[in-house]
């Protein structure tokens, strides 16, 4: 076959700041836990309105407060959103929030429920979402090239299979689109620990690389002042050692082919940072399945990349996740939870190539709206990634 | 013909079992990927999907090799043909 990617496009829709969206979501984001309440009941009232309730946003401070601001702001502003209702106990952070979305010139208002009450607040958000979903609804899509769309990846729930097939499938078409232009990101620092040379080599410049190498370091200082064992219940999984995976190196070296082995790492991001031109991006990230992919919708990605081994079932509320699997028995006994199934890899029915442009394909057609497994069953973890202890 | 292993790179330690129900005393067939080149073998324990199978023998404190590169130690003298697995290969970090 081989697919062109230069000719290749979707059809999605444009947003005020210019960016290509896949998706068209009105979303009710609460600032905090205790607005979650009042955020579930306007998405309940306004059908076609998506509330994405989470469990923190009081008492934050410093660097992690900026983290939970920038991830929402993220969130809100990713061009998979066409609208968003900001709901805050208090207005103060929330009127931040609403903000910060704004400068993307997307549509946006905000509701605080102190002085008001939960029900009048939901009476007045509900109009505004009303207004919002019909005017999403408006909308139209137009076509853009291929190059336009932002992918990210992250694995999950890893097996030996990972490392050997559905990983490398993944660095076949980021190796593709990488040449092609597109703007793409991995991360998950500590799972990158004893293959971190391997990324090291793999930057583009030497000051990339010191950035990169600072970062990895002070993930390694975190897990070496908190740790009580050698973290093999934790890194890797159970769910990890159930699929043979022994060492975190070993997990770590499967982990790294999803950058293929031609792309460069064209530069590094803080969590939730949003990309300033094409490439390869490496986030300092959690591993933790939710929370990374969360940092990937804040920082403006369109489409994710998942490859699994035992079958992590994760979804996002705003970012289509694709799945992918080499495992036999994943795809035997959960095949409803895989969008690609790349088994044929391990028994010599397919080559890498072909691997790579299934995905792609996959890809494209996602962007061009086909819903992926986790969106069919309603997959929306939302996980906002913590630095430290709320005053 | 059924692929009953796959092995990343000629210079590693272990294989991979690919598929489901594997017992001891089977005579596998092994794909080395990168070279493309296949090797047959004769498992020694029964070894689950995804877990790997010593292809050279190990002793103890021996480096194991996966990818080419260091996966950890053997903590534990480990047979050609046997499950090698948490219960003994380490990390060598953390």
């Amino acid at each position: 076959m081989g697919l062109n990617l230069r000719d290749a496009s979707f059809e999605g829709w444009r947003r005020e700041n210019g960016r290509m969206g896949v998706r068209n979501h009105v979303i009710i984001l609460p600032v905090d836990d205790l607005s979650n309440a009042a955020a579930e009941a306007v998405a309940n009232n306004i059908k076609g309105a998506l509330a994405i309730p989470h469990a923190y946003g009081r008492l934050q401070f410093g660097a992690d407060l900026e983290l939970h601001f920038r991830t929402l702001i993220g969130t809100g502003t990713n061009p998979n959103v066409a609208g968003v209702i900001v709901i805050g106990i208090e207005p103060g952070w929330t009127g931040k929030i609403v903000e910060g979305i704004a400068k993307s010139g997307k549509p946006v208002e905000g509701f605080a429920i102190e002085q008001n009450g939960d029900i009048n607040t939901i009476a007045s958000a509900s109009r505004a979402a009303y207004r919002l979903v019909k005017h999403a609804s408006k909308l139209k899509k137009t076509k853009a090239p291929l190059v336009e769309l932002w992918v990210s990846t992250k694995c999950g729930e890893s097996d030996t299979t990972s490392g050997l097939a559905s990983c490398p499938t993944v660095g076949n078409s980021y190796d593709k689109l990488w040449a092609n232009g597109n703007t793409l990101v991995f991360g998950e620092t500590t799972e990158l620990t004893g293959g971190e040379h391997l990324v090291a080599a793999r930057c583009k410049t030497p000051e990339i690389r010191a950035q990169f190498q600072a970062m990895f370091d002070r993930y390694q200082r975190v897990v070496e002042v908190n740790k009580t064992s050698d973290l093999s219940d934790s890194q890797p999984t159970k769910g990890n050692i159930e699929g043979g995976l022994t060492t975190i190196e070993e997990k770590a070296l499967g982990n790294i082919t999803k950058i293929g082995k031609k792309c460069t790492v064209d530069g590094v991001l803080d969590k939730a940072e949003v990309p300033t031109h094409a490439g390869l991006w490496f986030m300092d990230s959690s591993s933790a399945a939710a929370e990374m992919v969360t940092l990937c919708a804040a920082s403006g990605f369109a489409v994710h990349t998942f490859p699994t081994g035992q079958g992590n079932v994760i979804g996002n509320p705003i970012l289509p996740v694709i799945k992918l699997t080499a495992n036999p028995r994943t795809q035997r006994t959960m095949s409803e939870h895989i969008d690609v199934d790349v088994t044929g890899l391990l028994q010599k029915q397919m080559n890498m190539d072909e691997a790579g442009e299934a995905l792609l394909d996959c890809i494209l057609r996602t962007a061009d709206g086909e819903l992926t497994a986790a969106e069919l069953l309603g997959h929306r973890e939302f996980s906002l990634t913590r630095l430290y202890e709320s005053a | 013909m059924q692929i009953h292993f796959v092995v990343h790179d000629e210079g590693d330690s272990v294989g991979v079992v690919v598929v489901e129900g594997l017992k001891a005393g089977t005579r596998l067939n092994g794909w080395i990927m990168d070279q493309d080149k296949m090797m047959e073998f004769d498992a020694k324990s029964d070894i689950p999907i995804g877990h790997k199978l010593a292809i050279r023998s190990i002793a103890k404190g021996d480096t194991i090799m996966k990818y080419g590169t260091d996966i950890g130690r053997a903590v534990a003298d480990i047979g050609a043909g046997e499950h090698l697995h948490v219960h003994n290969v380490k990390t060598k970090r953390w």
